[in-house]
């Protein structure tokens, strides 16, 4: 068979991909050169602030904004929402005021009168018996024969209650824009977004509905650096529009960033997930049935389904029903793998606690059942094994319950994962000039996971170039369009379309050459800053004086994704262990120690691919042990709208991590995969499994805090 | 002390790229009606002549990396509003704004301190050094190389925050441990997930600096 016209460089020719590279804005975020859209300080700029709903549910009776807009320093006031408006949610958007400084707008909110007609309200879902009618039916599924399986008198059955939190994304750089006018009809936008290419549609529509003539190619996004999205950031939102109407009222620039406590009650909801499971296994351990019952909320829309039974998907017989809650708190927003960590804490808590009623290892368990997971049953095996060398689990488990005169328990729990991960569609400018200088353009956003500096590797590696020999633009919309950042896509489509546009650069460039080196242009090929005859270096120009033979015309390509010859493909697994120390006299749970072995096709940078690995196990420690957006029944509110309050993990709370990435024959053919979401998944169950392995009783829910570690041993378990 | 006098300048309106001696000056025409303060003003309100301060702008002078800056400021602007809106010193970052995270670490007579919970006319009299103030010359500290060469940020939010820190933190504890580095830099929140980089780029810029003398944490 031909070989296709794109591929990667075989394992032996790779001079930079896979290697592990620093990543190439480094210097400037560790030295704060980098400009986030927070940091954006325009000439005559004003400050906006928003004034949010203090009720879950309400209808606005009285609005009055007039001492708001008389107070000197104050430029423009804007209702959102007027007289008459119902609001279903604490934080909800109703005015906007813009002043000459942040202190200003802040003074501003306090002046603006307004009355409420509280409304009845539900904030809490957990206790699925006080949701009334705001719990619908949303779905069930069955297949083979659940009944007949569990009633099978040679099964083992477990039966349990497991659940997730909902969190919020507490991205450090809150949720806003900087908007400008340069023209009447011409609006610049800094915004802290993942969708640089699609906040121009977005803005340009809610404008026009607004009765502001503005066409979409008259509106500039950017957004070189952001402050963590998670998810939460595709939107433009209603703030971000705001602004841009702001701005247009005032004649200035203005700067509307989320304030703290409104960031985390109205940008971040990750859904939670609670569901009362049954599983059966035969005595060998071989998995014959599941049924779950789950619920969750969402915020106003309610939740969908996690996909449980997740990863085992092939149990034969299965039913799952699940109930929607429709809450008053803010809406659900993407949150890294929507709906797998929920999946996952159902799943993975419900097998192990069947393991453990069979007195199997669950390292053997999960390697047993391997299969039922369809086609990566392998991979999953070798990951299982890898990770328990790693966590050297044959020394370390225990049967459930540490058997020790000790407070303190150790256990080892795994969990886990799934993604899809396909690269999005993308589009990369690439220029060649006669004086040698590279120049790639894309539409494209880094949000931390290091896409910068996939690009620039995989457009050195092609080009035979040194990665300061590439300049880079993204963060832009003026450069061409490329995908979300979400879901793992970025990686796989940036590295695709990028791949395409420099082989075909390249093959110009050829042509070019062809005929003062006397080789035939597909005879030739680019390395160490050369071009060259593949068999015979001799003939070679130096990469400057093969661009010279360009004369005066630059060379411009654009390389897509999708495109000819699959570069990419889609769906990865992975494997997370947990050894954890529970003190029983205080409930406190400390990390000793979590393993990761990852697989994502082929990897261009090593170390940003470790860094999302080792982020998402911190990540997943905080979601497991520390934060939760606290809602409180009796004011609507949550009780934690703040840093101090909203807990992160800190670098005293992580214990060992380790990482490994599956890589090498089996692996790298697949080509490029993403990888943000699979590693944050699994942290959840591994650390709960991990918790009921010390103390011998499982705590149902996460987050595992000292006082739920308590309430469950007062159920039992070895304290 | 000696006040410099401001040499009027025009500022062109609605350039794009502007220097930070424009954005002041811009400001100060914006903001409160003159942030740089004049001569006259500064006689109109000696330091130190009144007990109580405010609510309307005062006149203040901050130290920040070597360098004198005049500001009027309301007394309740806080050093990182000063730094960010005033100054256009961006590094140090506005998150929590309650004295929690430290992504606004400053160091103010060598202790780290958030910004956040210090205000401006605090920090008058007080030697000031932000993340701008660590590069010398375009040669980046020993902290910010570790920092690339571990990887230990991610969406970099955090990063100048940590790397004020652990500077400060390197100062004290030249030679530290593991157990004393998560101590220690306990007062940084990231959420991307980075401290298993931190850990180890505060391990290698102790022993970076300490063969240089410990000359280069200076």
């Amino acid at each position: 068979m031909p070989k296709c016209k794109y591929d990667w460089p075989e394992a032996g020719d790779r001079r930079l991909i896979g290697q592990r590279i620093s990543r190439v804005d480094g210097p400037a975020k560790t030295s704060g050169r980098a400009k986030y859209t927070y940091d954006v300080n325009l000439l005559g700029m004003l400050y906006a602030k928003i004034l949010g709903s203090p009720y879950a549910h309400c209808k606005i009776t009285a609005l009055d904004t007039s001492a708001a807009e008389s107070m000197p320093g104050v430029k423009a006031v804007r209702k959102i929402q007027d007289v008459g408006k119902e609001i279903q949610w604490v934080g909800d958007e109703i005015v906007a005021v813009a002043a000459e400084s942040e202190d200003i707008a802040r003074d501003a909110l306090d002046k603006i009168k307004i009355e409420f007609e509280q409304l009845p309200f539900l904030v809490n879902e957990e206790d699925l018996s006080q949701a009334g009618d705001h719990a619908k039916a949303a779905g069930s599924e069955k297949s083979g024969d659940p009944d007949k399986a569990f009633s099978d008198p040679d099964v083992v059955i477990s039966e349990g209650y497991y659940g997730i939190q909902t969190i919020t994304h507490c991205c450090l750089e809150s949720h806003g824009s900087v908007a400008q006018w340069t023209e009447p009809d011409t609006l610049k936008t800094y915004f802290s977004t993942q969708n640089v290419s699609g906040i121009p549609g977005e803005v340009g529509e809610a404008l026009r509905q607004a009765g502001i003539d503005v066409k979409n190619n008259n509106i500039e996004t950017i957004c070189q650096y952001i402050g963590g999205g998670f998810g939460s950031k595709f939107s433009a939102d209603r703030w971000g529009v705001e602004n841009a109407r702001l701005a247009k009222l005032t004649g200035k620039p203005v700067k509307l960033l989320l304030e703290r406590d409104i960031d985390l009650e109205v940008a971040g909801a990750r859904p939670s997930g609670y569901a009362k499971v049954k599983v059966a296994a035969k005595k060998d351990g071989t998995i014959v049935a599941w049924q779950s019952d789950s619920w969750g909320t969402g915020g106003p829309a309610g939740t969908t389904m996690p996909p449980i039974p997740y990863v085992f998907t092939g149990i034969p017989n299965k039913v799952t029903r699940h109930t929607s809650v429709g809450t008053n708190t803010g809406p659900a927003r993407a949150w890294r793998a929507p709906n797998h960590p929920q999946a996952a804490v159902l799943t993975m808590c419900a097998l192990e606690d069947l393991a453990a009623k069979l007195n199997m290892d669950p390292l053997e368990f999960f390697s047993k059942n391997a299969d039922l997971a369809g086609e990566r049953g392998e991979v999953y095996r070798q990951e299982l094994s890898k990770a328990a060398e790693l966590i050297d689990w044959q020394k370390n488990w225990h049967p459930r319950g540490h058997q020790t005169p000790s407070s303190l328990k150790r256990g080892l729990g795994i969990s886990l994962h799934t993604w899809g991960g396909r690269g999005h569609n993308s589009n990369c400018g690439v220029s060649i000039h006669p004086d040698g200088s590279v120049e790639l353009n894309l539409g494209s956003q880094d949000l931390g996971t290091g896409t910068r500096t996939v690009i620039t590797i995989v457009a050195a590696e092609t080009l035979g170039l040194s990665l300061e020999a590439i300049t880079l633009n993204i963060g832009d919309t003026k450069y061409p369009v490329s995908g979300a950042s979400g879901g793992s896509t970025t990686v796989g489509g940036v590295s695709a379309s990028t791949r395409r546009g420099c082989m075909d650069a390249l093959d110009q460039l050829f042509a070019a050459v062809a005929p003062s080196l006397g080789v035939p242009a597909d005879q030739l090929i680019a390395k160490d800053g050369k071009i060259q005859a593949k068999d015979d270096s001799s003939k070679s120009l130096t990469w400057k004086q093969a661009c010279a033979k360009l004369g005066v015309k630059s060379i411009q390509v654009t390389g897509k994704n999708p495109g000819p010859c699959s570069l990419g493909s889609s769906g990865v697994g992975g494997v997370e262990m947990a050894d954890v120390s529970v003190d029983t006299e205080t409930g406190i749970v400390k990390i000793n120690k979590m393993v990761c072995a990852q697989d994502c096709g082929l990897i261009i940078d090593m170390k940003t691919a470790e860094s999302q690995c080792y982020g998402a196990l911190i990540m997943g420690i905080t979601y497991a042990l520390f934060e939760q957006k606290i809602m409180d029944n009796i004011t609507g509110r949550m009780l934690n709208p703040n840093m101090e309050f909203y807990k992160l993990a800190g670098i005293g709370d992580i214990g060992e991590l380790v990482v490994h990435m599956m890589t090498g024959p089996g692996y790298d053919e697949r080509g490029v995969i993403g990888l943000g979401e699979p590693p944050v998944i699994s942290p959840g169950a591994a650390i709960s499994n991990a918790v009921a392995n010390a103390i011998g009783v499982r705590v149902p829910t996460i987050p595992i805090t000292p006082e739920k570690v308590l309430a469950a041993l007062e159920k039992g378990g070895t304290a | 002390m000696k006040r410099k006098k401001q040499k009027p300048k025009e500022v062109a309106a609605g350039r794009e790229n502007f220097t930070r001696r424009d954005f002041l000056k811009g400001a100060s025409v914006a903001v409160s009606g003159g942030l740089l303060i004049t001569e006259a003003q500064a006689a109109s309100s000696p330091p130190g002549a009144e007990a109580v301060a405010g609510p309307q702008p005062v006149a203040i002078t901050l130290k920040i990396n070597g360098r004198p800056h005049k500001l009027n400021l309301e007394p309740r602007v806080t050093l990182l509003d000063a730094l960010r809106d005033y100054l256009d010193l961006t590094g140090a970052k506005k998150v929590c704004d309650r004295g929690v995270c430290g992504a606004c670490t400053v160091i103010m007579d060598g202790k780290p301190v958030y910004a956040c919970n210090v205000l401006a006319m605090q920090a008058e009299g007080h030697e000031i050094v932000t993340v701008e103030g660590l590069s010398h010359g375009g040669q980046p500290h020993p902290v910010m190389e570790a920092f690339i060469e571990h990887d230990a940020q991610q969406c970099g939010f955090c990063t100048p925050g940590f790397v004020v820190a652990c500077k400060a933190f390197l100062d004290k504890h030249p030679n530290p441990t593991l157990d004393e580095v998560e101590a220690g830099l306990g007062g940084n929140l990231c959420r991307c997930g980075t401290y298993a980089g931190v850990r180890q780029a505060v391990l290698e810029a102790a022993k970076t600096i300490s063969m240089k003398g410990g000359k280069a944490n200076a």
